[in-house]
């Protein structure tokens, strides 16, 4: 008999289920709905069909620069992720950990053949966020996140960060033209990683840079149209509506 | 003959951290100069290699590979039964707790201390001149990194776990760079983050590069 089953047998109706809630650890997600490196997570909690409870941490009130969420996150950022007494932050250590915990499950996001073709795509990986990520984080600060708060883009900063991402996406058309999806045939953690600051950039005028270029707008296209990522953009399927009061 | 070749230069950060990886794995590579100077980087056939103008790349046969932290991590991965141990043996929850300190290197420590190393020293040798602005607020939030990494540190003896593995290996450029300049004392004033400095820089491994650096 395991343990599950024991616990049925031993407890009264209303101690079980806490007592199931504690031992079938289920996951839970520190962060905010509208936030890049959360969205990042959920999107693929979402591909794994995996279910996991949302806890809002305030940004706006500057919660996650305090305790107690400092020890979850010295670092004092968004998405923080626990499986059980494990804690787990920055976006792509975590969404790396579900892809490998659940390689059998849902949406197959890496690419473990062998060693040769996970190198390949931990490579993309590190394109991602070291060649992509810095100008496309940047334009979504100045674009989205800062009109939010009242504050003014910074056109300079638009313009210089616009010519850097040009030449990263010139060399992703390229790549694109060999390859269905940047590190192989098939959709991967790669091409997740990039959907959030990619769907926050398609409402800006930096849009262009992704439609003018025949391949990228083809990969832009087939990637924000999956419905794992519609659902964790969705602030009341995957957020709200899956919070408990 | 080596199957493993790289086309860098023992000045660069990135080059230093994947040979490093190699040293420690006690395997034979030839390192292919790369001019720098001439902009070989930034034309073919460097570009069929990496095509984001950068050093290092890397092949092994018929796989070829950029992006330093990639190529450390295939390295440590395909030859793990070789040499020293650069990832935590364990199961996935002991790997993901490696893979959150690489990604802090990447994320939290390198953006600040990579410009830092570039003021400081690298500006000075090719002709131009440190902005002590640039350096002020990069070390202000250097030291905020490192407080967090003092934390960490008492009570953990490497980053990831109990011992060096790659999350430690990837500062190695930076703080080689930075110890010989007066960013030092942010390192030195913090005695956990300065007993770790000493131990994974007095790795034989290291002496290897920074050997390489003199020729």
């Amino acid at each position: 008999m395991d343990c599950l089953q024991m616990v049925f047998k031993l407890l009264p109706n209303w101690k079980r289920e806490a007592e199931v809630k504690k031992l079938v650890a289920g996951y839970k997600v520190h962060g905010d709905p509208f936030s890049t490196n959360t969205r990042r997570v959920l999107a693929v909690l979402h591909e794994k069909g995996l279910s996991y409870e949302p806890i809002t941490v305030k940004l706006q009130t500057d919660e996650h620069k305090r305790e107690p969420f400092l020890s979850l996150n010295p670092f004092g950022q968004v998405p923080v992720f626990e499986d059980g007494n494990v804690k787990l932050y920055e976006s792509r250590a975590i969404t790396q950990y579900i892809a490998y915990v659940h390689s059998s499950r849902g949406t197959q996001l890496l690419n473990l053949r062998s060693h040769e073709t996970m190198a390949t795509l931990t490579m993309w990986m590190e394109i991602e966020a070291h060649q992509f990520d810095p100008p496309a984080s940047k334009l979504t600060w100045e674009q989205v996140i800062k009109p939010i708060y009242g504050l003014e883009t910074d056109q300079t900063i638009v313009k210089e960060n616009e010519a850097i991402l040009e030449k990263v996406l010139n060399v992703y058309e390229k790549r694109l033209e060999e390859s269905r999806f940047l590190a192989c045939n098939s959709f991967t953690l790669v091409d997740l990683h990039h959907l959030p600051n990619i769907q926050y950039l398609l409402g800006t005028p930096t849009k262009i840079l992704f439609e003018k270029r025949t391949k990228v707008r083809k990969w832009v296209d087939e990637i924000t149209s999956r419905e794992a990522w519609k659902m964790a953009c969705d602030q009341e399927k995957s957020w709200s509506n899956k919070q408990r009061n | 003959m080596a199957t493993i070749k790289v086309h860098g230069v023992p000045m660069s950060t990135a080059t230093m951290r994947v040979l490093a990886a190699l040293y420690e794995k006690d395997l034979q590579f030839e390192l292919i100069p790369v001019d720098m100077r001439a902009g070989a980087h930034k034309q073919e056939p460097h570009l069929s290699l990496n095509p984001f103008g950068q050093i290092p790349a890397l092949e092994d046969g018929d796989l070829s590979l950029f992006e330093s932290r990639a190529i450390t991590q295939y390295i440590a991965e395909e030859y793990s039964e070789k040499g020293e141990k650069l990832l935590c043996p364990g199961c996935k929850k002991v790997k993901a707790t490696t893979n959150v300190w690489i990604q802090v290197e990447g994320q939290q420590f390198d953006p600040n201390a990579s410009k830092l190393a570039f003021e400081r020293v690298f500006k000075g040798m090719f002709g131009m001149t440190t902005d002590p602005a640039a350096v002020q607020e990069l070390e202000g939030k250097l030291q905020k990194v490192l407080d967090i990494y003092e934390a960490r540190l008492s009570k953990s003896d490497f980053l990831a776990c109990d011992c060096f593995t790659l999350a430690d290996l990837h500062h190695l450029p930076a703080i080689h760079y930075l110890m010989g300049t007066d960013s030092k004392v942010l390192f030195d004033s913090r005695p956990k983050v300065s007993e770790w400095v000493k131990k994974i820089t007095a790795r034989p491994a290291w002496a290897k590069v920074i050997d390489l650096q003199k020729q």
